[in-house]
């Protein structure tokens, strides 16, 4: 098996046995990427040196037996809304074109510790804003199974990277589904933690209240151990968690036995692709033939979800937006009189559409005579919204249901109708209002040959459950499928190397030298 | 569209939004943000009487710590992200006559 098809576990676990080097694992990362993202476009900022003298002092750490972490050594890529300290940090926007954060966050800290080598940053819609990586000043990223269509968002670049093996692993956010939908568009495994499990310290904030990091995977062992890498209690993020474990990975059991799932029958109504009903539905009987009692039930306020959502993230993100002024870094218009006309000008021309939207839409329902009106209104329909969750879980042990309405759809199809767009985050809008932990494990391919996700919703701290839960689906679905695409791309690039070395004797050099700090 | 958003809302969002808009994007974005708040009013079906707004899913409230400095003096590495750079401060716009 090519050494980037593996899962993340599988490798860290040749790299402990030495058969495969920290180095040769990342060159060969870098050498998929080299081949790949003129079609995909997944990152940002790659930083082949950087990851090449990292991998060295690795390989070191474990020979020397410091870095003994399942993970030591694998090639990680982390979106680029994460402070990478010295590493450019864009938001895939404008106005943070030319920021090296002089700090890193607290997440990648932590896969630092444990022997992570980061390969570089990856694509996302501006500030996290969108469903389909379309908003991102550096270009849209592409679906690993079909270029024509969109990965999903925000988490786009992270998700095409890992479906496409450029990396084992990565890492996104969510604060609307923005690791799950991607991750379902894609065909690859993400989890959304319990808010406040993963540090938000050096994640720039788009609605706080809602963001969470995650992992993105091939399959669920390794989400699992991703999280327990990442996961702790952080004193400098006030909204961090101390929970009572942090241990993830024991829940890998095969059993569901008894195990009580509930779905929401309005998550199976009108405007859910019949196909996607049909996958989901299929996964939740393969859970029922294993002893799961499945049922269907009333989840009721779904269609609230969204208006509420929008309200309360916009009105964070205007907030939390502001601190983007052309002051102390990223991008300060070369006209202006005066202070505010710099203000203005830095922010007008720095920002894409999206965002100047929510930030417009979160200051009205922010600006006095409308707060309690809409921000207020909001705040208690996700009271609401909660409640109906916790009577959920009084019942269930996993909700399960659709990622998303419909599999990922064409390039160009969804920006010119951002309502509309909305609304495809309805099944996973209402889990960051919670605050619950979630999954999207893929569970089948449409006639189009996109893929479709399965989402399991735990109840908060309820992890284990839902990892359970995806364990025990993944051992029946069977490993992890590749898209067809990269596999093929990557034959072709094998083939003409080795016609060169044929002819001309030469092996191929050192390669995925071509380091890009994309530009606007 | 129901909620129909005045000139005047416009240019005073801009303000708060401390954002510059030209002609054609202020038209868009009353129309945009009218279409919102039109699906946003949806909220009004839903009875929250006696519902308290949930900021916070957990009850937690602030946090303090000792006022004790933990980190270094980093100037040089922080003014490097700076657009403008003056005696090692970042250099604005005046701003007092």
């Amino acid at each position: 098996m090519e050494i980037m098809e593996m899962t993340a576990l599988e490798l860290g676990w040749k790299i402990r046995k030495r058969e495969v080097s920290v180095r040769e694992a990342v060159q060969e990362s870098l050498d998929r990427i080299h081949v790949l993202e003129g079609t995909l476009n997944s990152f940002v900022t790659l930083d082949p040196e950087r990851a090449l003298a990292r991998a060295d002092e690795v390989q070191k750490g474990i020979d020397d037996g410091t870095l003994t972490a399942p993970l030591a050594g694998v090639p990680v890529a982390v979106k680029d809304n994460i402070c990478t300290k010295g590493l450019r940090t864009t938001c895939s926007s404008k106005i943070l074109y030319n920021f090296v954060p002089p700090y890193q966050a607290e997440a990648v800290d932590r896969l630092y510790a444990a022997g992570g080598v980061i390969i570089g940053k990856t694509n996302m819609d501006e500030f996290a804003m969108g469903s389909t990586t379309e908003t991102s000043a550096f270009g849209p990223t592409k679906n690993p199974w079909n270029p024509e269509h969109v990965p999903g968002g925000s988490s786009g670049g992270s998700c095409a990277a890992v479906a496409s093996c450029e990396v084992p692993y990565a890492l996104g956010s969510d604060t609307g589904g923005s690791i799950r939908q991607p991750g379902s568009f894609c065909g690859v495994t993400g989890l959304k933690p319990t808010y406040g499990t993963v540090s938000r310290y050096g994640l720039v904030a788009y609605g706080s209240s809602l963001d969470q990091i995650g992992p993105i995977a091939k399959d669920i062992s390794d989400c699992a151990a991703v999280l327990e890498t990442i996961a702790s209690y952080d004193k400098k993020d006030s909204t961090s968690v101390k929970r009572e474990s942090y241990d993830f990975t024991s829940a890998l059991i095969d059993d569901v036995k008894g195990m009580k799932i509930g779905i929401p029958s309005d998550y199976l109504s009108a405007g859910l692709d019949e196909e996607v009903k049909g996958a989901v539905l299929r996964a939740a009987e393969v859970l029922k033939q294993k002893g799961a009692i499945v049922e269907e039930f009333p989840l009721s306020l779904v269609e609230y979800a969204i208006p509420a959502y929008y309200v309360i993230a916009c009105a964070e993100a205007s907030s939390n937006l502001a601190r983007f002024d052309g002051v102390k870094y990223g991008y300060r218009a070369p006209e202006y009189e005066g202070l505010h006309s710099m203000y203005k000008k830095s922010r007008s021309e720095g920002f894409g559409e999206e965002v100047k939207r929510r930030i417009m839409l979160g200051s009205f329902v922010l600006s006095s005579g409308y707060y309690d009106a809409y921000y207020l209104k909001a705040l208690r329909t996700k009271a609401l919204i909660k409640q109906s969750f916790d009577r959920a879980f009084a019942r269930y042990d996993v909700i399960l249901g659709p990622v998303a309405p419909m599999t990922a759809p064409r390039l160009g199809e969804s920006l010119s109708d951002p309502l509309q767009m909305y609304l495809g985050d309805i099944y996973t809008i209402s889990v960051n209002l919670a605050g619950l932990p979630a999954v999207s494990v893929p569970c089948g391919l449409d006639r189009k040959g996109l893929p479709i996700g399965v989402q399991l919703i735990g109840d908060c701290f309820q992890e284990k459950k839902i990892i359970r839960a995806a364990y025990a689906y993944e051992q029946a679905r069977g490993s992890w499928q590749a898209p067809e695409l990269a596999a093929a791309q990557m034959q072709e690039d094998r083939q003409a190397q080795s016609q060169t070395v044929a002819q001309t004797g030469e092996a191929k050099g050192q390669r995925g030298g071509d380091g890009h700090v994309k530009t606007i | 569209m129901a909620n129909l958003i005045s000139d005047e809302t416009i240019e005073y969002v801009g303000i708060l939004a401390k954002l510059e808009l030209s002609e054609e994007e202020k038209e868009q974005a009353k129309q945009d943000i009218g279409r919102m708040l039109d699906y946003v009013d949806k909220l009004n079906e839903l009875d929250t009487s006696g519902v308290e707004p949930m900021s916070h899913i957990f009850p937690v409230h602030n946090v303090f710590r000792d006022d004790v400095v933990t980190n270094g003096d980093d100037r040089d590495n922080l003014l490097k992200n700076a657009p403008k750079v003056k005696d090692g401060s970042w250099q604005v716009p005046k701003t007092v006559e």
